[in-house]
């Protein structure tokens, strides 16, 4: 159980409080409702590049990281489809300088050209290092075109394409800030050694007079059900023809999220999982399978990927993924599976739980989502999950007409 | 009205108090020694036992690895799926890890199930059997997995580097090749395990909210096993460093980015430069602000991240530039790593960024300490290479001590660019 205390400025900014006396460290997150979900399709990668530029000088601070580690504190931040995440972790009696940073860069950023210059060389250096210079690389990218045809989530977070950061202007980074990163669509939570009395008067204090801003409201088109299957080849310059599938499944807040998380479980958690068990020892189709689903907020994606042994054929590979798949639909799980993805799902989440900073990220994750309780409530949720639901879920995942596959093949076999 | 452009006060870290909670030790009936940290507030556990096990004691290649990697995979009682699917009954996880001197295997739980899951461990470390077909399905799929890491600059690069310093005969030079995992035997495998194993060298190091009897627990489980019995001999080896000082290699024709790195062979934790050099090293490219990530990235953008870290090795530790940086800017990012050095040789640091690096390793390692997990990986490192117990102040103390001109004599005797070593891989 998290503990924590809620309270919102008049500017709209929500401040959660979680005490915990037991360390001598305190962690501050800033939540900004914006991802790459909200991106111009033809500006994209633009949420996460200007992730980067909050780094580089705000209105009154020329430099963000110097005076935090001066302070003692370290910090770094992410994007992802759904939102941008930022946190520092500091000694708990230096926790103002965080105030300080934090507000003045949701104040104004000093919009440098030389920082935009600078970060968008260092952003086309990341996406070359993970997504070009990397062999199967360019899956995801492929994938996403094809198995989203209309919702945003059609592209990754790091962009489609190098041109889209290359060409980002100081005026667009401008509109994007007093757009997205306003008190009333941002989540500020403190958590460590801290009171709450404490944080609500340091809150007032630095952020209490930022301009409130205009609530963003998000009108994302909803991706059609997928009516017919769709599948893409590419030959690339890999040593081993690959695989990846992936079904539409349920939203964030669903119940049929919970059911195709553990279904993903079944299918791919650990080494006594069906995938691995089934394809990698007994067949020896693949020599390495992994399933999982993406945590997205909008629905997301049940994804099986592989590579597959030499010699073996992408219809012998393919065929067993679907008998793996056919019996989960067609027979029950055993109660004793089912406690067993249950016990691992608890444990994820107490491990999760330990660092300090995980628990304030996740605070602000649920409160993104509607109602940081959530984050109590999550493991009774996936509780309440029976063989059942299970069985149910799998039949509407695995409808054959909701797959999407991509068949990779290697060039050199 | 705030003053924004002011920064609230602070107090420095280096004024902080700042002390490694102590962990509790005792001794098993076998004469394995167990280290423990009882903290925290989830109910969990983590629970390592660290062997002489690793590559230094094989004696053909990958055979300690591969020993390590398929202990998991049956024993005399029960299948590798057997096992593994009892242990993720309990939600547990069982890892396992190959170093160059140790191996470690590794439990992580709810306190809850830590009963019933020591038997497992014990059958694994006691009646492990290695099975050919899964030694096949090892062999083949790590086959696999090394040609598509071939495939990767900075894995190519990890290798070569490593062998260059300390020559590909060491242990910790040399590397796996396809024609290793063919030439694999099980009888290799079963000799390591029992020697190593079986019969082998453990110390264990336990941490989390420990049930209240967790001394007999652990003696009534790993206390049984027939370790620490003769100690063993450490082969001796002896580091041959490559005459070439420069190496450029083509891995891929198409390749949009150079893996590089820069190496200089350096003492190991005992030579009295060591924990001074660690400063040094932070100025250099050891945090975000540091002087190389400054320069490389937030102002020429040549890179997505620049790092400098020293590894320690028991032997002999190697002090190593990192990164991957455009093609076309890959000289200009290694011109550039070596003016850095140059800098830190002529100028002294000053005052103001020496203050900030202290006060930023302070606070790092206030927040590395907190939560058991943390605080045993301390105790782990100190015991497993004979440093004093007092080891923890002695690093604050340095931290706090060091001057500007003692690291500016550090980087006189060692940021000797002609002293690296310097590979690109594209």
């Amino acid at each position: 159980m998290i503990e924590f205390n809620r309270f919102v400025l008049e500017n709209g900014l929500r401040v959660l409080v979680h005490e915990d006396n037991s360390t001598p460290m305190a962690v501050v997150n800033v939540l900004y409702d914006v991802g790459a979900r909200d991106e111009n399709p033809e500006k994209t990668g633009f949420a996460h590049l200007f992730e980067h530029l909050m780094f580089g000088g705000s209105k009154n601070i020329p430099d963000y990281d110097e005076p935090l580690q001066r302070a003692g504190g370290e910090n770094n931040a992410y994007t992802t489809e759904d939102v941008t995440n930022y946190y520092c972790q500091l000694p708990a009696k230096n926790i103002e300088t965080a105030f300080w940073l934090e507000s003045d860069r949701m104040l104004s950023l000093a919009f440098s050209k030389k920082s935009l210059e600078v970060q968008r060389k260092v952003v086309c250096e990341e996406f070359k290092e993970h997504y070009i210079n990397k062999p199967y690389g360019d899956m995801w990218h492929k994938m996403r075109a094809l198995a989203y045809q209309v919702h945003p989530y059609r592209w990754l977070t790091i962009g489609k394409e190098l041109s889209h950061i290359e060409q980002v202007q100081l005026d667009e980074v401008k509109a994007f800030f007093f757009k997205h990163y306003r008190p009333v669509n941002a989540i500020l939570v403190v958590a460590g050694n801290v009171t709450t009395e404490q944080v609500k008067q340091l809150a007032e204090k630095w952020f209490g007079d930022i301009p409130m801003g205009e609530k963003y409201v998000r009108h994302l088109p909803a991706e059609p059900t997928q009516t017919a299957p769709r599948s893409l080849e590419v030959t690339a310059d890999v040593p081993l023809h690959a695989i990846m599938k992936t079904w539409h499944m349920a939203g964030r807040l669903e119940q049929g999220y919970y059911v195709a998380d553990l279904i993903t479980e079944i299918l791919g958690g650990g080494s006594s999982s069906r995938l691995y068990q089934t394809l990698v020892k007994e067949q020896q189709l693949f020599s390495d399978i992994q399933c999982y689903q993406l945590g997205s907020i909008d629905p997301g994606l049940v994804t099986i990927q592989g590579k597959l042994v030499k010699g073996v054929t992408m219809q012998q590979a393919e065929a067993g993924i679907n008998a793996v798949i056919q019996q989960i639909v067609e027979q029950p799980v055993s109660e004793t599976e089912l406690t067993k993805i249950k016990n691992r799902t608890e444990s994820v989440i107490v491990f999760e739980d330990m660092a300090l900073m995980n628990r304030a990220g996740s605070l602000a994750y649920y409160e993104l989502l509607g109602n940081a309780q959530l984050m109590n409530e999550e493991l009774s949720r996936f509780q309440a999950v029976t063989t059942a639901d299970l069985q149910q879920g799998a039949a509407a995942i695995f409808n054959p007409n909701n797959v999407n596959t991509l068949y990779y093949y290697s060039q050199h076999l | 009205m705030i003053n924004r452009k002011q920064q609230p006060h602070i107090t420095d870290p280096i004024h902080l108090p700042l002390q490694l909670p102590a962990a509790e030790t005792f001794t098993l009936s076998n004469g394995v020694q167990v280290y423990a940290v009882k903290a925290g507030a989830q109910e969990v556990v983590q629970l390592e036992l660290v062997f002489d096990a690793g590559n230094w004691y094989e004696q053909k290649n990958i055979v300690a690895a591969s020993t390590n990697f398929l202990l998991k995979n049956g024993t005399r009682h029960k299948t590798a799926f057997q096992l593994n699917e009892q242990v993720e009954m309990y939600g547990a996880y069982l890892n396992r890890a190959c170093y160059f001197e140790r191996a470690s295997v590794s439990l992580h739980s709810l306190s809850k199930f830590l009963p019933q899951l020591l038997p497992l461990l014990v059958e694994v470390l006691s009646e492990s059997v290695f099975p050919e077909e899964e030694i096949h399905i090892y062999r083949q799929n790590m086959q696999q997995r090394l040609s598509v890491n071939l495939k990767k600059p900075d894995f190519v690069a990890n290798r070569l580097i490593d062998a260059y310093v300390f020559g590909e005969q060491h242990p910790y030079g040399k590397y796996s090749h396809l024609s290793d995992y063919d030439a694999l035997t099980r009888n290799e495998i079963l000799q390591f395990f029992q020697q190593y194993y079986q019969n082998g060298q453990c110390t264990v190091f336990i941490a989390g909210n420990l049930p209240n009897n967790i001394e007999a627990l652990l003696n009534h489980s790993i206390g049984q096993l027939p370790l620490n019995g003769t100690a063993l001999v450490k082969p001796e080896y002896s580091i041959q460093p490559a005459a070439q000082k420069k190496y450029f290699v083509l891995n891929d024709d198409n390749g949009v980015q150079a893996a590089i790195r820069l190496a200089l062979p350096f003492p190991n934790r005992h030579h009295p430069d060591f924990l001074k050099a660690q400063l040094l090293n932070t100025v250099l490219g050891g945090y975000f602000g540091s002087r190389l990530m400054s320069n490389i990235r937030e102002d020429k953008g040549y890179t997505y991240g620049i790092h400098s870290y020293i590894q320690a090795f028991q032997q002999q530790s190697v002090w190593m530039v990192s990164t991957e940086a455009g093609r076309q800017v890959s000289e200009a990012a290694i011109e550039e790593t070596y003016k850095e050095m140059l800098k830190l040789q002529q100028q002294p640091i000053d005052e103001a960024e020496l203050s900030l690096v202290k006060n930023f390793l302070i606070g790092t390692l206030l927040g590395d300490i907190d939560g058991p997990f943390h605080i045993i990986e301390r105790w782990k490192n100190y015991v497993l290479n004979n440093m004093p117990m007092n080891y923890f102040d002695i690093t604050v103390q340095n931290i706090k001590s060091t001057t500007a001109e003692e690291l500016q004599q550090l980087a006189k005797k060692y940021l000797n660019p002609e002293n690296f070593y310097e590979l690109q891989v594209v």
